[in-house]
């Protein structure tokens, strides 16, 4: 059996204002990354229920992120300042079910960071490969 | 759910910006193969007249009860479609977007393959999204008839002018003792050499006494609570504050002038060495003589380096004064990476101005790129054929400043086009500079939660389709906040502001989003978390339930996220809308028939 490089998929969750603006930033300027990452858009981090993050990993996604406004600029005032507040929360939720933590992360991406948000897909995209394939995920393939 | 989904599927070829990279025939034939899709098809332009009513043939002859677009961002063109939707009978929350283009065909440009995989995976998600979706009715908002418009140089005056006159009430406020900005301490503008003050000073007596219109000089805004339509509003003012509440704002409060740092080109060294302003202060009062010779130096400050990516960091986030005093800084020294737009014109109209008061000075403009566009051109072919001397740099090789012993000042240039360098003695060397953001207007932004781009200046909502609206809705930007413009330039910008703030004003009322929160009153057990956390105020307990005043709710969902009993959903953004778009990506083919 040839081993083929392992392609993660990473759902990114990115909030409307910034992150999923920031999104649309690297595309509008053409700024390429790798092709592993999903985007689910939703208005605000603030709305990030833990169990989006855990069901995205349960369903077999290899990473997961998290990509809101910067402290500070969150449309909705704080919506940024309370998913922070839960993140600590989520990583351990995540590491008690036996996956390394850093497989979720949560990143500030604004509107005009249409570089950074194409630089950090393929520093996580990188950093998943180098994890390897989540467990669940192996789990899910060969039901 | 009431009826069983129809989903229909228009996958976007957007001419060749997705068809040139994802196989679109490929991902409609995939659409078809979706759960609860009953059509789709692919268009060259969806968005097109033709591709509009492809979707409302559609609906019609199939039947559908859901749409799904799969093209640009919803950013883009989400009203057009939701638009159609409404004309074809369809309720606009039953739609939704795919966004494969900014997301996908722009950013994979050289995968065909693997975005033509990513695009299925887009489109499935949105059509498991599409499947949930609900009508919703969209609550309306009363919007005060009054404008807080922030900044009286051209652009805020010309806005406040604007409104004012259509019958609505205007606060203009100015930090400056004067209204007039930038424009009202220039001596002549280009093309036509008119009076800048010929220009503002009309405008600033219009608005002084028009009866619509409360000019507040020294007047700052401190606090801004509210939305679109009502907003409330603290003002500092000399006697102290104030509070006005108002429907709209306006921010046109313009930029700063670049002073090069003590040495640059010996600025501030040698007192010959000025700038285009101090240049343009001289000519207002005939100070400037007849010198043999005057050196223009273009670019200084502007068009320099990279944006760095500290301040990529740096830059959208600096939320204290602080942290922009050092970028700023660091700014000052190293010069902007933008180009300011308006130097060259300015030289030039400088440089005509020299000549005709003093035909025998030679003006010489050191310049790296010209950019005179649009009729500009024959006013730079008007001051070649006043012997003005342009001369081409490569920013390798910059001009270099001394003093001779005789106290003239010695600019040695390499010349582009002969290849050789070239020495001149002159009696002034004058730097063109840029207009740069500043400090006040960017903590503003931050109070109103504007994003600024990575050059400081304020971001519009998009850069070719919405050029004065911002991302906060009923508050929009003129002038130079948002970037170097000229005087006419601003004019425009400020009556296009006026007009979309007047559009919502006129109107009267305007509908908000309908994703508020929804609580389910048997689960909920009046816990009053929600309560505390919302920043706009929207749940309150009333007899042992949360009750979501929906007008207040901005639709973040924070309340959602931390209810202890999930008795909270989003409306568009529900749970099991938000899981289906996970679950739909995540299991693997062979399931998927076997799902609940």
């Amino acid at each position: 059996m040839v081993e083929e490089e392992f392609e993660p998929l990473i759902v990114a969750f990115c909030c409307n204002w910034c992150s999923y603006a920031g999104a649309d930033l690297a595309g509008t300027s053409r700024f390429e990354y790798p092709t592993n990452v999903r985007i689910v858009r939703i208005m605000c981090t603030g709305r990030m229920d833990p169990t989006f993050v855990l069901e995205a990993l349960r369903m077999g996604s290899d990473g997961v992120l998290i990509a809101g406004c910067h402290p500070g600029d969150c449309h909705y005032q704080k919506g940024n300042y309370m998913m922070e507040k839960r993140f600590d929360y989520i990583k351990n939720a995540v590491k008690s079910v036996g996956l390394e933590a850093d497989r979720v992360r949560l990143e500030w991406v604004s509107a005009s960071e249409g570089a950074k948000f194409a630089a950090l897909i393929r520093e996580m995209t990188h950093q998943i490969k180098r994890l390897g394939p989540s467990p669940f995920r192996i789990m899910s393939n060969s039901k | 759910m009431s009826e069983e989904p129809r989903i229909g599927v228009f996958i976007c070829h957007c001419g060749v910006n997705i068809g040139g990279v994802v196989n679109v025939p490929k991902v409609a034939e995939y659409a078809k193969t979706l759960p609860h899709v009953i059509h789709a098809e692919h268009n060259l332009y969806t968005c097109s007249e033709a591709g509009l009513a492809a979707i409302k043939r559609a609906i019609e002859e199939n039947n559908l009860n859901r749409l799904v677009v799969a093209s640009c961002t919803p950013r883009t063109h989400e009203p057009l479609f939701r638009a159609a939707c409404i004309e074809a009978g369809v309720n606009q929350y039953l739609f939704e977007m795919a966004n494969i283009r900014e997301h996908c065909s722009w950013v994979h440009m050289h995968e065909p393959e693997k975005a033509t995989e990513k695009a299925k995976d887009i489109v499935r998600m949105a059509v498991a999204k599409a499947a949930l979706l609900e009508p919703q009715t969209e609550p309306e908002v009363e919007v005060k008839d009054a404008s807080l418009v922030i900044g009286a140089g051209v652009a805020g005056l010309t806005a406040a002018l604007s409104m004012a006159n259509q019958g609505f009430k205007v606060y203009l406020i100015e930090k400056e003792k004067e209204p007039g900005g930038i424009t009202q301490k220039l001596y002549k503008l280009y093309p036509t050499l008119a009076n800048s003050s010929d220009v503002v000073e009309p405008l600033i007596e219009a608005a002084k006494s028009h009866k619509n219109i409360e000019l507040m000089a020294i007047t700052t805004m401190k606090d801004v609570s509210g939305y679109v339509g009502n907003f409330n509003i603290i003002l500092t003012e000399p006697g102290g504050d104030r509070e006005i509440n108002v429907g709209t704002i306006i921010v046109a409060s313009g930029a700063s002038n670049y002073t090069p740092p003590k040495g640059l080109y010996q600025y501030g060294v040698y007192d010959h060495v000025i700038t285009q302003r101090e240049l343009d202060k001289m000519l207002s009062e005939g100070k400037i003589g007849e010198p043999e010779r005057i050196v223009m130096i273009q670019c200084v400050g502007a068009r320099k380096g990279e944006i760095r990516p500290s301040e990529l960091e740096a830059f959208p986030k600096s939320d204290t004064a602080e942290l922009l005093r050092k970028i700023l800084k660091a700014r000052k020294e190293e010069g902007w990476p933008y180009c300011s737009r308006i130097c060259c014109m300015n030289a030039i109209k400088n440089a005509i101005l020299v000549k005709e008061t003093s035909p025998k000075t030679d003006v010489v403009i050191l310049f790296g790129d010209l950019r005179v566009y649009k009729e500009y051109e024959d006013f730079y072919r008007r001051a070649r054929d006043l012997e003005v001397r342009f001369i081409r740099q490569v920013e390798e090789v910059p001009p270099e400043i001394t003093q001779t012993p005789e106290g003239k000042l010695q600019v040695v240039a390499y010349d582009a086009l002969s290849g050789l360098e070239v020495k001149f003695l002159t009696d002034w060397a004058v730097l063109s500079t840029p207009l740069i953001p500043n400090k006040d207007e960017i903590m503003l932004a931050r109070m109103l939660k504007i994003p600024t781009g990575t050059d400081g200046f304020l971001m519009e909502a998009h850069l070719k389709l919405r050029p004065v609206d911002t991302n906060v809705d009923g508050v929009f930007i003129a002038g130079t906040v948002s970037g170097p413009k000229d005087v006419s330039e601003s004019i425009i910008s400020g009556k296009a502001a006026a007009a979309r703030a007047s559009i919502l004003m006129g109107n009267r009322k305007v509908r908000t989003d309908a994703i508020t929160a929804v609580v389910d009153e048997d689960l909920c057990i009046g816990c009053g978390l929600c309560e505390e956390i919302c920043p706009h105020g929207a749940p309150r307990i009333e007899e042992g339930k949360s009750k979501i005043r929906e007008i207040l709710c901005r639709g973040c969902g924070s309340c959602a996220a931390e209810c202890p009993r999930r008795a909270i959903s989003m409306r568009h953004f529900g749970d099991n809308q938000i899981l289906a778009q996970v679950r739909s990506l995540l299991v693997p083919e062979s399931l998927k028939e076997a799902g609940d």
